[in-house]
């Protein structure tokens, strides 16, 4: 047994990608409870970087290898697979899982390896000073929640006193990411906060949605994911909630939540920070390169959808921050050293996205060293169940800078004190 | 021819009554012992002891845990996964409250803790018996898993109610936290492990383990012949326990460095164990490592094989390798349905009489 393991060891070590490349794992989900929103985020990750390897050979001439590694949502894989992947000297990683990055940002900041975690993971990491390895731009979880008070904010006619909002959340590190937010903004607004939280994977809810029947609340806010959404969504349906005062997190918006729920979910809200849909003109040019040239991930189901945009999207941050990276350091083969000076020095603006073939796709991006996580803004959408597709309702809304940048402050202080880092960036 | 006990002369009952009769054995206890300790700490790297030696020796020490429990002394519990989490959220109040005292001492301190927390939800036991009893420990497990969800204390007020596990030295070299070595890690959980083996070998074979072995056979008759079951069977629950704990402070400490209740220690996690010691072999010490080896190293053995060595997609090699490892256990329990350890014993009859059987 000793003797195949070490065999396949070294077959594994060997198989690794050839040591010139640009390495940028995907750390992907197919398998497991999580799977069905995993798959389309991996396949648009893998997508964009066939596309770049393909049309323009690389990123300033250097190929980009994207190995995959299944965690199935699992921090035990998540290890595993960290392990395994860090021999071939990957430039950053992004696990799409809050667990999986909480876990590794000791690590990763220790052995000196970009995280890139959009829209998730640790918030307080959009403090550069202290988190000096991760980066979170465009939105983290409580810029979310504070964009969702204040569309029901704008929807109330600009006074939530005495109003109720209840938060459904997934009782994971990931749902409990916006209490403390919306506590705040509670206190701030004067409506009262009703916390449902719901045990993985989140298939079991009737006794949130019957208080929430009971309650009444005006608002509904969602931090779901994966089968958990379907349910929500379902039972919100059941319960003859009013869908436009149900509003979820850019993770309780792709269209395998609300498919599932019917006519019913006409009208239910999601936040996002991309743009979703085919309607852009990177898609001829993946249908060129990829599709159509057999390279496609996965199935080649999934173009166009909501995840699969939001997998575009990460990759397209990282190739402009490599890209970045280059520029700063003058070499085409980069470390994840120079590709965080590249994050810290990256600014996407409207006329990039537009050369890049995404025009309006998302918010212009600058970083910096204090700040890694860029404005968080984000913007609505609603669901059409006519239609079957998503479209957007509102321009990009600004959050509460007031309320969440004492908190980032606050919570980013308690890491540094607890893991002895003197914070950088004079 | 080779393994055989002829010419093998016991001088005395200690050497009669030891636990590796056989010359061969023996020898085979030693160097297996010198190699995990005088070799592979020089050799490993950190894809080894990440990835495939330490979650083995914790989960082999899970196993020893629940197997004195429920294979030695009969009482059949799902709570361990929630027992594992009392190890884990102890070692991490103590290690932040106490940061100057060394983690080994917060470790034991852990296993102690839960040891008293599996006394308690081990009461029933007196009352309930088999599939009753597992149930009764089913709530333990949920209990415990909502208590550390629940209370912020037991995870310092943290915003997202993870706990991590900062850095603490053993002689100035880090076990724990993001500095920690692949030998140090290794070293740590290959102690606890083989100190509690020798503990429960030695433990189960002493008039406490008959105790347990006389309850878990017949209880009544076991009251009869004079074993108070009030004392054999809490004791058993406290051992249990205790081996548990210092498991779920290791998993906690060690190996995940970050760990968040709900998903480390889920009631898949008891599951998990409970299959352990079933594949590996109820009521016995090479079976909890047998059968920690067989679902902590054959997938990761699977996984190198198929996505490394033949290229798989990542989807395809992981759905594969959960229908393998299932059909290898449904192969296992038919074909031996007392498990590897019996495998493994039934071998050794063979091989003492191989070359010439009846």
């Amino acid at each position: 047994m000793k003797l195949t393991l070490a065999l396949a060891a070294a077959a594994f070590m060997a198989a690794g990608p050839a040591l010139a490349d640009l390495v940028v794992p995907n750390m992907s989900y197919r398998t497991g409870p999580y799977a069905a929103n995993g798959i389309p985020y991996a396949d648009g990750f893998n997508d964009y970087f066939s596309l770049l390897n393909e049309r323009d050979g690389g990123i300033g001439g250097v190929r980009v290898a994207v190995p995959e590694c299944e965690t199935a949502y699992n921090t035990e894989r998540g290890v595993e697979c960290y392990e395994s992947l860090r021999p071939s000297n990957p430039l950053v990683l992004n696990p799409l899982s809050t667990g999986i990055t909480y876990q590794i940002i000791p690590r990763a900041s220790n052995d000196g390896i970009v995280i890139y975690t959009p829209g998730y993971g640790r918030t307080s990491a959009k403090n550069g000073s202290v988190f000096e390895w991760v980066f979170n731009a465009p939105a983290n979880y409580w810029d979310g929640a504070s964009v969702a008070v204040k569309h029901a904010l704008e929807v109330e006619g600009g006074d939530l006193n005495g109003k109720k909002i209840a938060l459904v959340y997934h009782n994971s590190a990931y749902g409990r990411e916006p209490v403390r937010t919306l506590e705040e903004l509670a206190e701030k607004h004067g409506f009262e906060l009703v916390l449902l939280p719901v045990d993985a994977p989140g298939q079991e809810q009737k006794s949130q949605w019957l208080q929430i029947r009971r309650d009444r609340p005006d608002f509904v806010i969602m931090y779901a994911w994966g089968v958990m959404n379907q349910a929500a969504i379902q039972e919100a349906v059941n319960i003859r909630f009013p869908m436009d005062r149900f509003i979820g997190i850019w993770w309780s918006g792709s269209e395998n939540d609300v498919r599932a729920a019917g006519a019913g979910a006409d009208g239910y809200k999601a936040l996002t920070f991309h743009g979703v849909g085919r309607d852009y003109p990177i898609y001829d040019e993946l249908q060129q390169y990829v599709y159509d040239a057999g390279r496609a991930s996965g199935a080649g189901d999934q173009a166009g959808t909501v995840l699969y945009s939001r997998g575009v999207y990460a990759a397209m941050v990282i190739a402009e921050a490599i890209r970045k990276g280059q520029e700063l350091s003058g070499e085409a083969e980069i470390n994840a050293a120079q590709l965080r000076d590249g994050f810290e020095a990256l600014e996407i603006t409207a006329e990039r996205m537009e050369e890049l073939g995404l025009p309006d796709f998302g918010q212009p991006i600058a970083l910096s060293c204090e700040n890694h996580g860029g404005d968080g803004l984000a913007r609505l959408q609603q669901w059409s169940a006519g239609d079957g597709q998503w479209s957007l309702i509102t321009d990009f809304i600004e959050p509460d800078a007031e309320v969440l940048d004492p908190l980032i402050e606050e919570d980013s202080a308690a890491f540094a004190a607890e893991s002895n880092i003197t914070p950088r960036c004079g | 021819m080779i393994y055989r006990e002829a010419g093998d002369f016991k001088t005395g009952y200690r050497a009669d009554g030891q636990t590796f009769p056989i010359r061969l054995d023996r020898w085979g206890y030693y160097a297996a012992l010198a190699v995990a300790f005088g070799i592979i700490p020089f050799v490993i790297n950190n894809y080894w002891a990440n990835a495939v030696l330490v979650p083995f020796l914790i989960y082999a020490i899970a196993a020893l845990g629940l197997n004195i429990l429920t294979g030695y002394a009969g009482q059949v519990s799902l709570g361990t996964g929630g027992f594992m989490a009392v190890g884990a959220y102890a070692v991490y109040k103590l290690m932040t409250s106490f940061p100057e005292v060394s983690i080994l001492i917060h470790i034991l301190l852990a296993g102690g803790i839960t040891a008293a927390v599996g006394v308690l939800f081990g009461l029933p036991s007196l009352r309930i018996k088999g599939f009753y009893l597992a149930v009764a420990t089913l709530a333990a497990q949920f209990f415990l898993v909502w208590l550390f969800n629940k209370v912020p204390w037991f995870y310092n007020y943290s915003a997202s109610g993870q706990i991590n596990a900062p850095t603490r030295t053993v002689m100035d070299i880090a076990v724990t936290g993001p500095t920690a070595s692949a030998p140090a890690k290794y070293l740590v959980c290959l102690v606890f492990a083989f100190a509690l083996a020798w503990l429960a070998r030695n433990l189960t074979r002493g008039s406490l383990g008959r105790k347990w072995m006389a309850i878990r056979d017949m209880d009544i008759a076991a009251e009869i012949i004079g074993v108070d079951p009030l004392r054999a069977k809490l004791s058993a629950f406290a051992v249990s326990s205790f081996f548990i704990g210092i498991a779920g402070a290791l998993l906690f400490a060690v190996y995940l460095g970050a760990a968040e209740v709900g998903e480390a220690f889920g009631i898949n996690k008891s599951f998990l164990v409970l299959f352990m010691i079933i594949i590996g072999g109820l009521g016995s010490i090479f079976g909890s490592f047998a059968g920690a080896a067989f679902l902590v190293v054959l997938p990761v053995l699977l996984k190198n094989v198929f996505v490394g060595g033949m290229g798989w997609p990542t989807d395809l090699a992981a759905h594969i390798e959960l229908m393998i490892v299932g059909l290898l256990i449904m192969v296992f329990l038919i074909v031996e349905p007392h498990g590897l350890a019996r495998l493994w014993s039934l071998a050794k009859e063979k091989l003492r009489l191989w070359p010439f059987p009846h």
